[in-house]
C-alpha cells in the first residue's frame, strides 16, 4: 500500500515536471507552470518520506531545515547579474548530492549492510560517481571563474589535452575494474578522486566567454548523474528527472556551441583549446577611432526614428539595465521605435540578457533573437552597442583568417550609424581586433556604461 | 527490470528534447534554473540514505546530500519564480507609442 502511494506520487511528480517545463515555451504561462512543478516536487518528497526503509527522521529533518535555510537566500537575494555563478554553484550542489548517495550506497553494499551489487547496478553507481564528481569540481571552477575568484583567462599548459585524455582513460579503466569486481574499493575511491581532478582540469583551460557552453554542458552532466542514481536505486522518478535535465543541458550546449561556431564534438570532450584565445591582438592603436561626446550621441538618439539596442556582458557588469530602459522610454516618448537585439551567447549564460532586461521592466516582446532582427539593421538609424564586442565583430563574417570566422553575429555594422559604449579600446574576451569600432559610421562613447547611459538620459531629456 | 529502466530513460529524454526545443531563447536562463530545481529530485535518494540507518557513514553522507538537494530545490524554484515574475508583456495602456510588430 505504502509502496503504491510512493509510486503514485512519483508519477504525479513526473507529469507535473514535464508540464512545468512545457509551460516555459510560453512566457505568460511559465510562472504558473513552474509553481505546479514545485507542487510535483512536494508530492515526490512526501511520497518518499513514507518509505518503509526510513527508520530515523532526525537527520532528515535537520538536512531539510538546513537546506531550506541555505536555499532561501540563494533564491531570493542573489542579484540577476550574478545568475551565471549562482547556477554553476547549484550544479555543483546537485552533483554532490548524487555522488554522496552513490558513495553511501556503495559503502553500505561493501560492508554488507545494503543490497548486494550486481554488475548492472555497479555500472550505474560507477557512472553516477564518475560523472557526478567531475561535475562537482568542474562547476566549482566555473563558479570561481564567473565570480572572478579565479582568473577568467584560460589557464593552459602544453600537452593538456593529452594529459586529460590519459586521466580520463585511467578513470574509465578503474570504472571497468570496479564493475567487474565491485569489492575493489580502492579502485572505486581512486576513480572518484580522479574524476574530481578531471573536472578541474577540464574547466580550467576554458575562457570566461565560453562559459555559457560550459555551464550548459555541466547541467547536462549533472542530469545524467542523477539519472544514473535512478538506475542504481531502481527509482524511476530519478531516471525521468535526470533524463529531462540531461536533455535540456545537452540541447542548450548544442545551441550555444552553434552560436559560437564550435563543433559539438569539440564541446562534448571539453577540448576548447586555446586557439581563439591566444590570437594576437592586432595593431589597434594605429587605426582611426572616432570618439563622441554624450551630448552629440544624445542628439543622434533623440532624433532617430529606429533604434536597436545591443546589450552585452558590459551592461551586466555595469548593472546598467535600468538606465537602458530609461533611455529607451525617452526615445519612445519622442516617437522613436526601440528594439533590443539579443545574441544567443551575449552575457555569461544562455538567456542572461533577457533576464537582466526583464528585471528592468523591459517588455519581453521588445527583445528579439539574432535571426529575427538581423534583417532590420540596414533600416536602423542608430544601433547602440552597450558593452558587447565579439558578438558584433564583422570579422566573423568577412575575415577568413579571424579565429571567430563563421560565428553568427549581429549585423550591427549594417546600421546607418553605430554608437558603441565601451570602457576603453581593450580587445574583447577573445582578444580579437574589432573593425566595427574603426568603421566610418561608428562613434565610440567611452566610459562606464552606467555613467554614460545616465548622461545620455539627461541629455536626451534636454534635447 | 534494467531494460524497463532504459526505456524510461530514453523516452523521458525524447520528451525532454521535444519540449525543450520549443523553449524560446528568451527563457533559457529560467529553463536552466528550472532544470536545476528539478534535479533536486535527487533528494528522494538522499532521504533514504540519510534515514535508513544502515551505517553511520551512509547516514552522514546522506545528511549532506539532503542539505545539498534541498538547497537546490528551495533556491531553484524560488529563483525561477522570481525571474519569471519579471517577464512582462508590453502594456498598451501605459505606452503612448504604438508598437509595430
Amino acid at each position: 500500500m505504502r509502496e503504491n502511494l510512493t509510486q503514485l506520487s512519483y508519477v504525479l511528480a513526473a507529469v507535473l515536471f514535464i508540464l512545468g517545463l512545457r509551460s516555459l515555451t510560453r512566457p505568460d504561462k511559465a510562472r504558473q507552470g513552474m509553481q505546479m512543478a514545485a507542487v510535483g516536487m512536494l508530492f515526490a518528497i512526501c511520497g518518499t518520506l513514507i518509505n518503509h526503509e526510513i527508520v530515523d527522521y532526525r537527520w532528515i529533518a535537520g538536512g531539510l531545515v538546513l537546506g531550506a535555510i541555505i536555499g532561501y537566500p540563494l533564491g531570493m537575494w542573489v542579484p540577476t547579474t550574478a545568475l551565471p555563478q549562482r547556477i554553476a554553484m547549484s550544479l555543483s550542489f546537485g552533483a554532490l548530492a548524487s555522488v554522496l548517495v552513490g558513495v553511501s550506497e556503495y559503502y553500505n553494499a561493501l560492508h554488507g549492510v545494503g543490497e548486494t551489487i550486481g554488475t548492472a547496478r555497479m555500472a550505474a553507481l560507477g557512472f553516477e560517481v564518475l560523472l557526478g564528481s567531475l561535475t562537482v569540481t568542474g562547476a566549482l571552477i566555473a563558479f570561481g571563474k564567473l565570480q572572478e575568484i579565479l582568473p577568467g583567462r584560460p589557464l593552459t599548459f602544453p600537452g593538456q589535452n593529452i594529459a586529460n585524455g590519459l586521466l580520463f582513460l585511467i578513470a574509465f579503466v578503474l570504472l571497468v575494474m570496479v564493475i567487474i569486481d565491485p569489492s575493489r574499493s580502492s579502485a572505486f575511491y581512486a576513480m572518484v578522486g580522479l574524476a574530481a581532478l578531471l573536472g578541474v582540469l577540464m574547466v580550467i583551460p576554458i575562457g570566461g566567454a565560453d562559459m555559457p557552453v560550459v555551464v550548459a554542458l555541466l547541467n547536462s552532466y549533472c542530469g545524467l548523474a542523477a539519472a544514473a542514481t535512478g538506475f542504481a536505486l531502481g527509482n524511476s522518478i530519478l531516471i525521468i528527472s535526470g533524463s529531462l535535465d540531461g536533455a535540456s543541458g545537452f540541447l542548450l550546449s548544442i545551441l550555444m556551441s552553434k552560436a559560437m561556431n564550435r563543433s559539438f564534438s569539440n564541446v562534448l570532450f571539453g577540448a576548447f583549446g586555446g586557439g581563439a584565445t591566444t590570437a594576437a591582438v592586432g595593431a589597434g592603436g594605429a587605426l582611426p577611432v572616432r570618439a563622441i561626446s554624450a551630448e552629440d550621441a544624445a542628439i543622434q538618439l533623440a532624433y532617430a526614428s529606429r533604434v536597436i539596442i545591443v546589450p552585452g556582458y558590459g551592461m551586466a557588469v555595469a548593472q546598467a539595465q535600468h538606465q537602458v530602459r530609461e533611455l529607451a522610454e525617452l526615445i519612445e516618448k519622442r516617437g522613436g521605435e526601440v528594439k533590443y537585439a539579443i545574441h544567443p551567447v551575449a552575457g555569461r549564460m544562455p538567456g542572461h540578457m533577457n533576464v537582466l532586461l526583464a528585471e528592468a521592466n523591459v517588455p519581453y516582446d521588445r527583445l528579439y533573437d539574432m535571426d529575427e532582427i538581423n534583417g532590420e539593421f540596414p533600416q536602423t538609424d542608430v544601433a547602440l552597442v552597450i558593452g558587447a564586442n565579439d558578438v558584433v565583430n564583422p570579422a566573423a563574417r568577412e575575415d577568413k583568417a579571424s579565429p571567430i570566422y563563421g560565428m553568427p553575429i549581429l549585423d550591427v555594422d549594417r546600421a546607418k550609424t553605430v554608437i558603441v559604449l565601451k570602457r576603453g579600446m581593450a580587445a574583447g574576451f577573445a582578444g580579437i581586433e574589432n573593425m566595427l569600432f574603426h568603421a566610418p559610421a561608428t562613434s565610440m562613447l567611452f566610459g562606464d556604461a552606467k555613467a554614460s547611459l545616465s548622461k545620455l538620459v539627461s541629455e536626451v531629456k534636454a534635447a | 527490470m534494467l531494460f524497463l529502466e532504459l526505456y524510461i530513460f530514453v523516452l523521458a529524454g525524447f520528451v525532454g528534447y521535444m519540449v525543450i526545443t520549443r523553449v524560446p531563447p528568451l527563457l533559457h536562463t529560467p529553463l536552466m534554473s528550472a532544470t536545476n530545481a528539478i534535479s533536486g529530485i535527487s533528494l528522494v535518494g538522499s532521504l533514504v540514505a540519510a534515514g535508513s540507518h544502515r551505517s553511520s557513514v551512509a547516514t552522514i553522507l546522506g545528511f549532506v546530500a539532503v542539505v545539498c538537494a534541498t538547497t537546490n530545490i528551495v533556491g531553484g524554484f524560488l529563483i525561477t519564480d522570481r525571474m519569471l515574475k519579471m517577464f512582462k508583456r508590453d502594456d498598451p495602456k501605459t505606452k503612448s507609442s504604438s508598437e509595430p510588430k
